[in-house]
């Protein structure tokens, strides 16, 4: 079942509302909802709230052989499938274009820039190295899944833990989580994605669009960067083509963003830290 | 599967599906009549007992002795008689499509608007936001609509409703805002100027003469729904501050 198209108002209203200067939920155009991280009760499970859009994360690892011509590399997947409870207009087993994009700009932003270092995964080369799983579940669909899965997918990184191992010679032991404290992931750094909606002929952008704006968008671009200003991946697949001067105004708006939900993020899991 | 005694029924009761009413409970309160009016929520059972099908508050109404469960739900069911919000998705010679929130898209007939002949047609596009009367409803075939009253044949407000912003909310909250006592639409109006139609489908169209009005009224609707009288004084007071 198809969502159905916006009604000729809602459209109307909305583009009439952000050439005044206004969103249709009071922020302004460079706001981001509010962000809620909710930690699980073991290590690696987090959900996020993007204003109405929520998104679980699970990690998981396991023991595997590698491949042969990269003997000294772990495995990091990501598993992205849209369910029917997050809107009606996804179905299980057909995958959307929405679906496709999703799940290609978090492998980019996630594996690509190298932010898990899977050397590190490296147990006994050749032999035995860590798998990395990363689940997410879309829950609820208002608009912005790729900001709110990428927040997810890199919170639930850094919270996971894995088993410690030690290694004497050809002789691996996996101590339980009972045996040994369990270990972090080594993640370098910390790609955060910002998507960006064009509207009024490219005049006017704005950050985290609801679903009502990306229904009615003309054209939308998602800039993953760090901390550190690096920019790990941009995506503009299609839409309004828009000018240099704009694209380079976006990263700078998004670095702003990127600060403030880094810092939000290391905060919950000091918080969390200490709870445990 | 609990059984409700009818003590309580001075006191806000409230039911949950499977919990049985006892038919002589009810009868008790009226003593002239002799039947018995179901309303939504509650399915009379072959044992000659009545069970509520719906989570609720149980409500009763002394005139006619009719009991009713009053609960709440986002998905529409098209029921006679409701006045809804619709969008139109498809066109045909005899009807337009018409999305009203339920699990199958409404019918409403080229003709069954104020004044419309076959030479004198209302021509509606793929998206026009309309306000109709569902004239027909059961749950085996398709829900058909009306813009107009059916007994005087008058528009009587039903159509095409232009401009402003449409938000859906849940059915619960649809219903109160239908009640003229409503706190929050009161408050509203002291302040703000608009017009509204309510949709008992969960959609409610608002217009004013700003866009800041209209989405600041929006919101305040949206917000209302868990606030009590007192917070929701607070809460519209805050929003038009801020404006």
């Amino acid at each position: 079942m198809r969502d159905a198209d916006p009604s000729t108002n809602e459209r109307e209203f909305l583009l009439a509302a952000l050439k005044d200067g206004a969103r249709i939920d009071g922020r302004k155009f460079y706001d981001f909802r509010t962000l809620r991280l909710t930690f699980g009760a073991e290590y690696g499970a987090v959900e996020v709230q993007l204003g109405n859009t929520r998104v679980l994360a699970k990690v998981s690892c396991e023991v595997i052989r590698p491949y042969t011509d990269k003997p000294t590399e772990g495995f990091l997947m990501f598993n992205t499938e849209l369910s029917p409870m997050a809107s009606a207009a996804f179905e299980v087993g057909r995958q959307t274009d929405e679906e496709v994009l999703v799940s290609r700009l978090i492998e980019k932003a996630m594996r690509r820039s190298r932010a898990l270092d899977t050397e590190g995964l490296c147990i006994v080369a050749g032999e035995k190295v860590w798998s990395i799983r990363v689940d997410i579940h879309f829950l609820d669909h208002d608009g912005n899944l790729v900001d709110a899965a990428c927040i997810a997918a890199i919170t639930a990184l850094l919270h996971f833990r894995r088993p410690d191992v030690t290694v004497v010679g050809e002789d691996v032991t996996i101590h339980t989580l009972e045996q040994r404290n369990p270990v972090p992931l080594s993640i370098h750094h910390i790609p955060i994605c910002t998507t960006f909606a064009f509207f009024n002929n490219g005049e006017r952008m704005i950050v985290d669009p609801t679903f009502l704006e990306e229904q009615v968008k003309e054209g939308d671009m998602t800039v993953t960067l760090n901390v550190h200003k690096e920019v790990c991946a941009l995506s503009k697949a299609g839409g309004i083509p828009m000018e240099i001067d704009q694209i380079l105004q976006c990263t700078k708006i998004a670095v702003v963003k990127v600060a403030e939900i880094t810092a939000q993020i290391q905060a919950a899991l000091e918080a969390d830290a200490k709870k445990r | 599967m609990t059984s409700i005694t009818m003590e309580e029924e001075s006191k806000l009761l409230i039911v949950l599906p499977g919990d049985q009413l006892p038919e002589s409970g009810l009868m008790e309160d009226s003593s002239a009549a002799h039947r018995l009016t179901l309303g939504p929520g509650l399915a009379p059972m072959d044992d000659d007992s009545i069970t509520a099908v719906k989570a609720g508050i149980l409500k009763h109404n002394a005139v006619g002795n009719r009991w009713w469960v009053e609960s709440n739900q986002r998905r529409y069911v098209a029921a006679q008689g409701e006045s809804i919000i619709g969008v139109v998705t498809g066109k045909s010679a005899e009807h337009y499509k018409v999305d009203i929130g339920a699990s199958q898209p409404a019918l409403l007939g080229v003709l069954a608007f104020e004044g419309a002949t076959k030479r004198n047609k209302p021509n509606h596009n793929i998206g026009d936001l309309l306000y109709c009367r569902v004239s027909m409803a059961n749950k085996d075939m398709e829900a058909e609509l009306e813009c107009m009253n059916p007994t005087t044949g008058k528009a009587d407000g039903f159509g095409e409703l232009k401009g402003g912003f449409v938000i859906k909310i849940s059915l619960g909250l649809a219903r109160r805002l239908l009640d003229p006592k409503n706190l929050v639409l009161r408050l509203l109006g002291q302040h703000i100027p608009f017009e509204m139609a309510v949709g008992t489908n969960g959609k409610v169209w608002v217009n004013s003469a700003s866009a800041q009005h209209t989405i600041l009224i929006c919101n305040a609707i949206r917000n209302s729904e868990y606030l009590n009288s007192a917070e929701c004084g607070s809460m519209v007071k805050s929003l038009v501050e801020k404006m």
